[in-house]
């Protein structure tokens, strides 16, 4: 293909705690207090979703999936922006947070229904504080928001008690950002003074179109015309998308209002499965980001200042193997629903019209099987 | 009755050389209405540079430019709102929308202004959009990617609604649809794209017509989009039980050709309309309407419809078992023939 010749925004200061090369670095706005141990564990985590995610995509390849949507290179986002959610706090996701699911304890298994074409997602939004995903790009913005209104209303911000004061986090891409819901949503949560942080992964690329097709500015400072503080972070930077999400959460919990996230970071893989890059973007671009990797940067320090033994990164590795094998095996086992099951949940009660249908569907099908 | 002879005169100009697949020929006539009218001008999500998620425009900026083949930012509300305005300036915007299940964040612009717009003007001002929608299901995909959300727009007064089922059609329809002076929905079955190479016929049929893709004496069965190709199956295995099937595509959601389905139900005396759109409110629910209101006497069986069910289109594994497949045909024009 052509060199596609890009004019990317130019980097303003992005709020940075770890270098690519694995050094630590302080913020004067985002101090970050965290031990190694710490640090270790949300390497544990990068490295485990990656795992899922390359898992996936084989099962994909072998017809397993019937799609995937792959979130190499945005684990630092995912990870760090998941880790800072609280327990009693609601993350809206969009198609491709699998990294916030691994932190909200979703089972790596129960997000494959959907891409599998078993289900069309099937769990239960409020078990583990983790909206169903949302394929249409940008409704979940409205949604987060409505969500955080609720909030407010049951009188559980600015309370003082942190186990009551609760945030919304929800995500959405730099395409995304285009969509009249994502902007009405920013008009409602900054009108209303909502407990919600708006993270925006700015992947650079929302499938071909890059991402000055969306924005003349830098996406984070759109959130200054409706009224509440944007900032953009290192989105590889796993310990800055900690940072930045943590301290914007706890404003919103404290009813200091909403805010915007733009996780600078980048689509490694295809758009998804079904998706040819080399159409739309030089191969040279993943190149440069590889450098940036979120994951080596954590080893990086972790073995170098940290002095983390070997021994971790192989139990790590160990630890890795065994997802890949629980994905592999769990993702085959996942049974095929009964074909009547499409009238399972339309309705509460199932109105009579559709229970005739699904008899008359029923005993069709039984009768062609036979 | 609707006259249907004044509308849409087929617009006339080469056809291609050898056979092509529908995506192909949808191409191919997109590139001859911008050669035709430097006025049309082709915006969506992934239509320039990548030339659509389904390859329909591809290569179509290269040639017309960025100017006439524009990637949109990702808003489809915007997408067809903008079209208006353009269309207001002397344009003749053609929108893709990506997929079926995102058009709705554009519904409100095609409902409450461009299908209106003609009318509040008192006739003053025409908007000339043509909003492309790949339709239907089959294609292995997830949630929103598979639906047939075309009773809605057949439902709204001011809009044409089209469907093409073959690559000469889709050729021929593209342009007819883009010359129209009414706004068209123009559902393009994504499963049929890349089905089979057929050869361009040397002139279209106009845009509102319904066509006998088969004659039969036994049986209507009305189809259109997606399900003609199942229709025309059902036709060649009724064959062997010595069931002449008439098989009738469609083309035209609204208006509804009613002299050629009237023509056909009054020789065959039985009617099936299949769709995978839903079966409540649907196009076969109207048609079926229609027809018992001004055929009756020429029926010997109520009018049947094999379409999707009252559900939410369903998770892939399920869905052609869920889908008006071959089997379900198969199974309404037994009933029809028996009755
Ligand atoms: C309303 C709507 N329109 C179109 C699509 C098709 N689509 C799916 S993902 C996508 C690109 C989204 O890009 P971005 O928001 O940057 O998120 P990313 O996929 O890069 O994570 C598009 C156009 C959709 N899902 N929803």
């Amino acid at each position: 293909m052509t060199e596609h010749v890009r004019a990317v925004h130019p980097e303003p200061n992005m709020v940075q705690l770890l270098t690519p090369e694995g050094q630590r670095v302080e913020h004067p706005d985002y101090p970050l207090d965290i031990t190694d141990d710490e640090i270790a564990a949300l390497y544990r985590d990068l490295v485990l979703v990656r795992r899922i995610d390359s898992e996936a995509i084989a099962l994909q390849r072998q017809g397993e999936l019937g799609l995937w949507a792959s979130l190499l290179g945005q684990e630092a986002a995912q990870i760090g922006s998941g880790r800072a959610l609280k327990r009693h706090d609601m993350a809206f996701p969009t198609y491709r947070e699998h990294g916030v699911a691994w932190c909200r304890d979703v089972d790596a298994l129960t997000l494959l229904g959907l891409y599998r074409g078993t289900n069309l997602g099937g769990w239960d939004p409020l078990a583990n504080n983790f909206n169903l995903y949302t394929i249409v790009i940008g409704a979940q913005t409205l949604h987060a928001t409505g969500y955080a209104m609720g909030v407010v209303r049951d009188g559980a911000v600015g309370t003082g008690d942190p186990e009551r004061d609760t945030a919304v986090l929800a995500f959405f891409g730099d395409g995304a950002s285009s969509q009249g819901d994502v902007n009405e949503a920013f008009v409602w949560a900054g009108a209303g003074n909502l407990p919600i942080v708006f993270f925006c992964q700015n992947n650079q690329w929302a499938i071909s179109e890059p991402v000055e097709r969306q924005s003349r500015v830098p996406l984070f400072q759109r959130a200054a015309g409706f009224g509440f503080p944007g900032v953009r972070v290192d989105g590889n930077d796993v310990l800055a998308c900690l940072a930045v999400t943590r301290k914007h959460l706890d404003n919103a919990r404290n009813a200091q209002g909403p805010s915007l996230i733009e996780a600078f970071t980048y689509r490694m893989n295809p758009h998804t499965t079904n998706d040819d890059p080399r159409r739309y973007r030089a191969l040279s671009e993943a190149e440069t980001w590889k450098l940036k990797d979120p994951i080596e940067r954590v080893r990086a320090y972790l073995t170098r200042e940290a002095r983390v033994e070997p021994e971790f990164f192989a139990a790590v590795e160990a630890e890795s193997l065994e997802m890949a094998e629980y994905v592999r095996a769990g993702c085959r086992a996942i049974p095929d629903p009964t074909p009547e099951s499409v009238f399972d949940n339309v309705y509460v009660d199932l109105p009579d019209e559709l229970r005739e249908q699904r008899e008359e569907f029923a005993s069709f099908v039984k009768s062609v099987s036979a | 009755m609707s006259d249907i002879s004044s509308a849409n005169p087929a617009v006339s100009s080469a056809p291609l050389g050898g056979p092509v697949t529908m995506a192909r020929a949808l191409n191919e006539g997109l590139r001859q209405a911008m050669e035709d009218d430097p006025k049309v001008v082709i915006m969506g999500e992934d239509v320039g540079r990548l030339g659509g998620v389904f390859r329909i425009t591809d290569g179509l900026q290269k040639d017309f430019g960025e100017d006439r083949v524009i990637d949109t930012p990702l808003a489809e509300s915007a997408i067809i709102g903008t079209a208006v305005g353009l269309a207001l300036r002397g344009y003749r915007p053609v929108c893709e929308i990506q997929f079926d299940g995102f058009v709705f964040p554009g519904f409100d612009q095609i409902v409450s202004q461009v299908a209106k717009i003609h009318n509040r003007a008192a006739g003053l001002v025409r908007m000339p959009i043509t909003i492309r929608i790949p339709f239907g299901g089959g294609i292995g995909a997830i949630e929103h990617h598979s639906e047939s959300p075309e009773t809605y727009f057949a439902h709204t007064p001011g809009l044409r609604v089209v469907s093409c089922s073959s690559p000469s059609d889709a050729y021929w329809m593209i342009q007819e649809a883009i010359a129209s002076d009414d706004p068209v929905v123009f559902f393009e079955p994504k499963r049929q794209y890349h089905a089979a190479k057929l050869p361009i016929e040397p002139a279209g049929t106009p845009l509102d017509q319904a066509r006998v893709v088969r004659p039969g004496r036994d049986v209507t069965v009305v189809a259109y989009g997606p399900t003609v190709a199942t229709a025309l199956t059902a036709a060649e295995t009724l064959k062997v039980d010595g069931v002449e099937a008439e098989v009738i595509d469609l083309r035209s959601m609204s208006p509804l050709d009613m002299p050629t389905l009237l023509d056909s139900v009054r020789r065959t005396g039985r009617m099936v309309i299949v769709h995978e759109a839903p079966q409540s409110f649907g196009i076969g629910s109207e048609i079926a309407a229609r027809v018992t209101e001004q055929a009756f006497y020429s029926l010997e069986a109520p009018v049947l419809r094999v379409t999707g069910f009252d559900t939410p289109y369903p998770p892939s594994r399920l869905e052609h078992d869920w889908l008006p497949n071959l089997d379900r045909l198969l199974d309404a024009v037994d009933r029809i023939m028996e009755f």
